[in-house]
């Protein structure tokens, strides 16, 4: 069972976004509307502490458990970041949730939000699909 | 006892975000594996329903540790929700209750508002807003954009990738027109 720590990271970030209330639909309608700093200072706290962990990381060239070195691999840039982004930030307003907290959503109880996810996994197919046509 | 009842009180934003800032090199060191949490809907695409398309075929049981990841969201939220649950209301901001009142919803009292998130709405005009179209937008448009919260303005961010600043702000620029601009007209339309 290598994957079963994956399973035990997945449980801490769970956790984690329901206690920091980011899976709040009314949290994301908040820092949208710019009534609150909450979402921007959670989000702006976790970059932050993301940055300072992968340059020491790469300054002291930290290993993973199993000795390999950490590569991290570069994002490349294409159009589908504006496009695809604007899509999914507008999705992001309905639904209150990205990804992560689609997931967190239906842990918290919400049982409905399954139906989004499976809709969430259609977009992703038709994506491909069209993708696979060029 | 004394720590459950130290984590079930609401946490400040600071120490949240730190904490999921971690989760950054957590999985680095974990196994060199790269937070990001929208690839998951493709492997499940990959597992399920690959149907002979070309973005589909590759091997999805490599990338099983990001399914195992979603899976324990899951299960994450769940224990927060059961066992660290705090009994006050989320404190909604006072401006954004009152513009939401507006459009019908004054339930504060969870995460989510009970009026729209419920099953009563599955086969209606609000469940198709807000979980059929919502979700497809949410799932064409990660993919699109090569990545989500987690894989470009967490992840990428993280690594000063410039292409996740470009994802970033697409992704605020669309959020802010839908809340601002394209829910309200939602609404109207949802309420006559």
């Amino acid at each position: 069972m290598k994957n079963f720590k994956y399973l035990l990271a997945g449980i801490f970030f769970g956790i984690l976004l329901v206690k920091t209330q980011v899976i709040s639909w009314f949290r994301i309608q908040e820092m949208f509307q710019f009534t609150s700093f909450h979402m921007y200072g959670v989000i702006g706290t976790a970059v932050v502490t993301g940055i300072i962990s992968v340059q020491l990381i790469k300054r002291f060239n930290i290993r993973t458990l199993a000795g390999e070195p950490i590569v991290i691999a570069p994002k490349q840039f294409s159009r589908g970041q504006i496009y695809g982004g604007l899509i999914f930030g507008t999705g992001w307003a309905i639904t209150g949730a990205c990804p992560g907290p689609l997931f967190a959503q239906i842990g918290s109880g919400f049982t409905v939000v399954a139906v989004t996810l499976l809709s969430a996994i259609a977009g992703t197919w038709i994506y491909g699909a069209g993708r696979s046509l060029k | 006892m004394q720590l459950l009842r130290f984590l079930q009180q609401p946490w400040h934003w600071s120490a949240g975000g730190f904490l999921i800032g971690l989760t950054v090199p957590l999985l680095l060191i974990l196994g060199n594996k790269t937070f990001g949490i929208s690839s998951s809907l493709r492997h499940i695409c990959a597992a399920c329903f690959p149907a002979g398309l070309s973005f589909f075929k590759y091997d999805w049981k490599k990338e099983a540790w990001n399914l195992f990841f979603v899976a324990g969201i899951l299960i994450g939220a769940f224990i927060a929700t059961t066992l660290l649950h705090d009994p006050k209301d989320i404190q909604v901001a006072a401006a954004t209750q009152a513009r939401l009142a507006t459009y019908g919803v004054r339930d504060f009292g969870a995460l989510l508002p009970p009026e729209i998130f419920s099953w009563n709405n599955l086969f209606n005009w609000k469940g198709l807003v807000f979980f059929i179209i919502g979700g497809f937008l949410v799932g064409f448009g990660t993919r699109y954009a090569g990545g989500c919260t987690s894989g470009h303005s967490i992840m990428g961010l993280s690594n000063l990738q410039w292409p996740s600043l470009v994802a970033t702000i697409c992704f605020m620029a669309g959020g802010i027109f839908s809340a601002n601009v394209i829910l309200p007209l939602l609404f109207k339309w949802l309420h006559t």
